[in-house]
């Protein structure tokens, strides 16, 4: 795997920065307080993600244990959120954005109105959305659906407007009636803007769980990082930091994957 | 009698910024069934507007477009298009795009299988049945293209300059091809081409268009038995015959391109 390669080449940066700032640490030339020691992140993340209680075969199975450590939990309830939020989302998005590019007056009608609301932020939306839905993942699955909402909307509308008009002459002049083009000329031909739509969409889903879970709920990666605040706790928070990290660039690489494979006909189209 | 394809007395006109633009004007041209016809002219005479107009994707301002008898209401399978950028649909497999007009027209997953694969051995595609579009070169996509056209068996063949993007070889052998599927299938084909050789290489009849106004210029009848031999002393009297003819039209269309430079 060349990619996989390529991207070793990045670890001795990412070594030199452990190490500088290791040794500024060693030095005491700042606070543990304020920023902990890179061992001692490490070893503070290892107790967040261990299980916290020996295994006991009586309790359950060995895989349930392995998973019962407080990270594993914080992180399995934001993914939770993500994946509803973004689904709700975009089960929107992607229909009202493939009327809005097939339908010059949908566009027309919907466009002033979501132009309008796209520019508030989702976070702006937290008062209102506690006010509607409460506590608990309500709220915070409603805040990732906006955020997911609008990339995804947008890409959606772009891609059908960019349709190619060869193909669909090519489809009509072969038969084809209005909703075989929909469905197997336009959306396929989409389909490059709307995966991009989603990705973005994902990772904007990705930034809101993290402060929606500051707000509303009291478990998942944003919520454990602002409790630990609470204790001074600063090594708890970099570990959650860079676990959020790791799974960001996680969700990333697994939607690139799929892109590769339902676009397989599209890649290196251009060249 | 009922023509494959009659055009009377058509005119078509495109509103521009500075002045609009007669595409077509008066044309009548009637075409019989099995005829190869060649539309010859420099770009921008109007050669593709007429073809688009006879497959339905523009209608005429004035006058009639007859399809064996019928006037022409929209595009339709009965008269199979070949454009020179394949339109091919990328993200459908070889076999899936050769098949998409059966399907559409509602023929059962097998039969559709066994249609598709006769054609891509008539084409020699059979090896790319499962390949994408992007992976092939120039000439099978084209091929490709005309296995789709056939597979819904239009009885006329509309060609939009489609070996234009083509290297000289890989035309000929199409150009060849091509031939041999007319004579074998009895098909109607109009055929645009700016290229006098190739529209005398293939043509029963070659119309040879004016620049704005688009009008006939010349219709004249192909005698020369096939296959034809581009050294022969016939082919060449016909190619210096049509060269002149187009090269007075070509000129009044740079005229007017270096008119429309000057006058921005």
């Amino acid at each position: 795997m060349r990619s996989w390669r390529r991207s070793l080449q990045g670890l001795p940066l990412i070594f030199l920065v452990l190490a500088l700032w290791e040794g500024v640490c060693l030095l005491g030339w700042v606070n543990p307080k304020v920023l902990p020691a890179p061992h001692a992140v490490a070893t503070r993340w290892w107790e967040y993600l261990a299980p916290p209680q020996p295994y006991d075969p009586d309790a359950g199975s060995r895989l349930d244990w392995l998973l019962s450590g407080e990270l594993v939990q914080d992180a399995a309830g934001s993914l939770y959120r993500v994946l509803a939020g973004f689904v709700v989302g975009a089960a929107l998005a992607v229909p009202l954005g493939l009327l809005m590019g097939a339908s010059e007056r949908a566009y027309r009608l919907c466009n002033p109105l979501l132009q309008i609301l796209r520019p508030i932020p989702p976070i702006a939306y937290i008062p209102l959305s506690i006010l509607w839905f409460g506590l608990g993942n309500a709220p915070a699955i409603f805040l990732i659906a906006i955020g997911a909402f609008f990339p995804v909307l947008m890409n959606t509308v772009a891609g059908v407007r960019a349709v190619d008009g060869i193909f669909l002459r090519a489809a009509r002049n072969l038969g084809a009636g209005r909703a075989t083009i929909f469905r197997r000329v336009m959306l396929p031909a989409a389909m490059p803007y709307i995966l991009t739509g989603m990705r973005v969409g994902i990772g904007t889903a990705f930034i809101v769980v993290i402060v929606a879970e500051m707000i509303a709920v009291n478990n998942g990666l944003g919520f454990r990082i602002l409790e630990a605040r609470e204790y001074f706790w600063s090594d708890k928070i970099i570990a959650g930091m860079l676990s959020i990290g790791l799974i960001g660039l996680a969700i990333d690489q697994a939607m690139s994957r799929i892109n590769t494979h339902l676009l397989r006909w599209h890649r290196g189209l251009d060249q | 009698m009922t023509f494959a394809i009659a055009i009377d007395r058509v005119s078509k006109t495109f509103p521009a910024s500075k002045a609009a633009v007669a595409a077509l004007q008066d044309i009548t041209l009637e075409i019989p069934a099995g005829q190869f016809v060649c539309l010859l002219g420099p770009s921008g005479c109007g050669k593709s507007t007429l073809l688009n107009t006879v497959a339905g994707f523009t209608g005429p301002d004035s006058g009639t477009v007859l399809v064996h008898g019928s006037p022409v209401a929209g595009p339709g399978p009965d008269r199979g298009m070949v454009f020179q950028e394949y339109a091919l649909f990328p993200w459908m497999t070889v076999a899936q795009n050769v098949g998409f007009g059966l399907e559409v027209k509602g023929m059962g997953k097998k039969a559709v299988r066994g249609r598709v694969d006769a054609l891509l051995r008539l084409l020699a595609l059979s090896e790319f049945a499962d390949r994408y579009p992007k992976e092939l070169s120039g000439g099978m996509r084209q091929r490709v293209a005309i296995a789709r056209i056939l597979a819904i068996d239009s009885p006329i063949l509309l060609m939009d300059e489609p070996f234009g993007a083509l290297d000289a070889l890989t035309r000929r052998s199409l150009q060849d091809e091509l031939l041999r599927l007319w004579a074998e299938l009895g098909k109607t084909v109009l055929f645009v081409t700016h290229s006098i050789e190739e529209s005398i290489f293939l043509a029963d009849r070659i119309v040879v268009m004016t620049y704005r106004p688009g009008t006939v210029k010349r219709d004249l009848a192909v005698a020369l038995p096939r296959p034809r031999d581009p050294a022969s002393p016939e082919f060449n009297r016909l190619k210096r015959e049509l060269s002149d003819l187009v090269t007075s039209e070509q000129s009044r269309h740079e005229a007017d391109e270096r008119h429309a430079v000057t006058a921005d």
